[in-house]
């Protein structure tokens, strides 16, 4: 017998706690259940021709600078070079859906994006290069520096965002995050502080299927990482990440949405990375060239080629325009590159306090006693009175 | 002067009893009055006015845009100042307590610390991290951390310690206006201190990095900062009777350090005691005697002790009193810097 079924006892009706209520309606957050895809359907229509084959020449260049970069970490003069190949739909439509005020914040592997927005295509390899960690101002290009912890950006495109509404400046931050970064706590806090703010933010998670050598299933149970969202209170997006007209207009959309101060989206790109995580990883060790081979059939760079040609708005000669332009890029890229830069070893002091503490005076002061006496013998051979007459 | 004008002098400069929680809010609440882009965030800094009520009317005058109470997440408050920062603001953030402040260790140290450097000079952050640190309170266990080591060993961040209402102000108002993060410090035990202080006329502003004598001697010096400072200066006085007459250097600043004053100290007294509440293995302390050495050694009486907390992860409340250095176990320490005649 139940207490319930006491004999006199009054029936117990459960009522919701005085507090509870639902603070968002979940269903206009959950993404669709396939990617969102623009190539190859109906969609396409209504896309800008002048967008696709503006999408299609930086693509190109994008595939062709993550090879050139590549290369480059073979003849060592980049420490190490993260490829995006695979990815360059969501690299070149992050960087094209901004305008010059809005920021975005990349992580270590989006140098792509940087130069698709306009940066130097050599600053923005001073990291991978080894020769300073940031080399550009980030205000003047409203790029923040390439992260390298994981996700730790996120907080911060939210808090900028944040602040520019707070000085009434209809700025927006994109921040890009891979599959594995959204593991992180930091990505998650972000996205929170995010939707608590109606922060003017967009996060668009690359996944690329792994993180180093860990699936994405071993990453997350969540059904899509676009799911996420919806805990949070904002949109979840889920598209092709290898289509760059469906990347491009999921963006387009999500930004407008943020500069309307309806808050943040959380963007899923779908996609695929075709190269090992940098030249250093083996990728042959946790995946199998069947699942290669399977993407690169839906390649972005040749399913946007096919859309333009099969709609006769290209031609070989447009292909190989584009193709041309690309080489011309890596050929500047590789002369830069091959020059050793000229580096000031005293430039170790010089950023670490806005005024130098006495204690790094007198460090730099040893350094620079170093530099000449190494300065005085270039053969390496030491004197008695080499550093000491300083 | 006229007679008018100097009535309202001191009346403004009357210095009044003040605790050293109302002069961090007074410094809180002048520097966003002058700067507008300085903005308040952290936990409960709003409403509620903080746990220690530090922010306490500061979302009621300059509102919730500029003293935000932020999610519960350290990290976020931290990397969300971060980009605060990044468009030109100046926040000042509380970390509720000393330990509540480990989740945004990354942050500080990946990003808050390195920025400048990072950038090449480009993207300085100026952002002032209140921490309200060590123990004597009573708090149970994440409560009561010196975590002063951790931050004095990450290159980028400056580290400040007031010991005194005023300094508190000062010192406050100094982190804020800096184009640097600093970790403020607040030795909580401190707050309800009090001294004369005219929140009306405030005393100067300290440059950030400058350690003070609070107290002339002549036979040794006890180098101190925070929240140890009183029981130095009581045991000074307590010194007094068994003919020692101490020197005691506050700090007030760990990063920049200010080796000109400890060493001109130690120069002139020939011996040093260096006392603070953090562990002593990898503390502060060893630090600060290895400077002290490196500098005075042939001024030296006696080897350079520490009077440290024991190196045990913080005691429950019961039992912080046999942790914490108090004028006793100073004392003994002063007794054994006659090494050089008893050996």
């Amino acid at each position: 017998m139940t207490v319930q079924e006491l004999p006199g006892a009054a029936a117990y009706r459960p009522t919701p706690p005085p507090a509870w209520k639902p603070l968002t309606d979940p269903a206009p957050l959950l993404p669709d259940p396939e990617p969102y895809r623009v190539l190859g359907t109906d969609a396409v229509a209504d896309t800008d021709p002048e967008l696709l084959l503006r999408l299609y020449a930086e693509l190109v260049r994008g595939r062709r600078y993550n090879a050139q970069a590549t290369a480059l970490t073979k003849q060592g003069r980049l420490a190490v070079y993260p490829s995006s190949t695979g990815q360059e739909a969501c690299e070149i439509a992050a960087a094209l859906v901004l305008e010059e005020r809005d920021w975005l914040f990349p992580s270590y592997r989006d140098t792509l994006a940087a130069v698709a927005r306009g940066l130097d295509p050599v600053e923005a390899l001073t990291l991978l290069r080894g020769d300073r960690h940031t080399g550009y101002d980030p205000r003047e290009h409203r790029i923040a520096p390439l992260c390298t912890p994981l996700a730790t950006q996120l907080p911060h495109a939210v808090g900028l965002a944040h602040a520019a509404r707070l000085k009434g400046d209809d700025v927006v931050a994109l921040a890009m995050v891979g599959d594995g970064g959204t593991s992180e706590g930091d990505f998650h806090e972000a996205l929170n502080f995010a939707a608590v703010w109606r922060a003017p933010v967009v996060f668009l998670v690359q996944n690329n299927g792994f993180a180093i050598s860990v699936p994405l299933a071993k990453q997350t149970a969540a059904p899509s990482l676009a799911h996420k969202a919806v805990g949070y209170g904002m949109p979840g997006r889920l598209v092709d990440g290898n289509d760059a007209a469906a990347v491009h207009q999921v963006l387009s959309e999500a930004v407008s949405r943020a500069r309307r101060g309806e808050g943040p989206t959380l963007v899923e790109a779908v996609t695929y990375r075709m190269d090992a995580h940098t030249n250093a990883d083996d990728a042959t060790r946790y995946r199998g060239d069947s699942e290669v081979e399977a993407w690169r059939a839906h390649d972005p760079v040749r399913i946007l080629e096919r859309e333009l040609t099969g709609r006769r708005l290209l031609d070989d000669e447009g292909i190989e325009e584009a193709r041309m332009a690309a080489e011309r890029m890596a050929a500047g890229l590789r002369e830069r590159m091959n020059a050793d830069p000229v580096l000031d070893p005293m430039d170790l002091f010089a950023h670490v306090y806005a005024e130098q503490t006495t204690q790094l005076r007198e460090q730099a002061a040893r350094l620079r006693v170093e530099l000449d006496a190494e300065h005085d013998q270039p053969d390496g051979l030491s004197t008695d009175d080499g550093g000491a007459r300083r | 002067m006229t007679t008018a004008a100097a009535t309202a002098g001191e009346r403004t400069a009357k210095a009044k009893p003040a605790t050293m929680a109302q002069a961090l809010g007074r410094a809180l609440r002048d520097s966003m009055a002058e700067d507008p882009s300085v903005h308040v965030l952290g936990e409960d800094v709003g409403t509620l006015g903080g746990v220690f009520r530090i922010t306490d009317g500061l979302a009621k005058e300059f509102g919730d845009a500029r003293c935000t109470d932020t999610p519960l997440a350290e990290a976020g408050i931290l990397g969300a100042a971060v980009g605060m920062a990044m468009y030109g603001l100046r926040p000042v953030v509380e970390m509720q307590f000393d330990a509540f402040a480990y989740p945004a260790f990354e942050q500080l140290i990946s990003h808050v610390a390195k920025m400048r450097n990072r950038t090449g000079g480009a993207m300085p952050l100026p952002i002032t991290v209140r921490v309200p640190y060590g123990g004597g309170i009573g708090g149970v266990e994440h409560h009561s951390d010196s975590s002063e080591a951790y931050y004095m060993a990450t290159p980028g961040l400056h580290v400040v310690t007031p010991a005194t209402v005023e300094d508190a102000y000062g010192l406050l108002r100094a982190s804020i206006a800096s184009d640097d993060p600093v970790v403020f410090l607040e030795p909580k035990r401190l707050y309800w201190s009090k001294a004369d202080w005219s929140p009306q006329a405030p005393s100067a502003v300290e440059p950030i990095g400058r350690a003070v004598v609070r107290r002339p001697g002549r036979s040794a010096t006890l180098i101190t900062y925070g929240p140890s400072l009183p029981v130095c200066m009581e045991a000074a006085e307590a010194a007094v009777e068994e003919g020692w007459d101490l020197e005691v250097v506050d700090l007030r600043s760990l990063v920049p350090f200010d080796d000109e004053t400890v060493a001109a100290s130690v120069r002139r007294t020939g011996r040093a005691v260096v006392v603070h509440e953090s562990t002593g293995f990898g503390g502060p302390g060893g630090e600060i005697a290895a400077r002290i050495t490196e500098r005075c050694f042939h001024h030296l009486e006696a080897p350079v002790l520490r009077v440290a907390g024991f190196d045990i992860p913080y005691p429950p409340p019961m039992q912080e009193r046999h942790h914490l250095p108090g004028v006793d176990r100073v004392l003994d320490a002063v007794a054994r810097l006659q090494w050089e005649a008893d050996s």
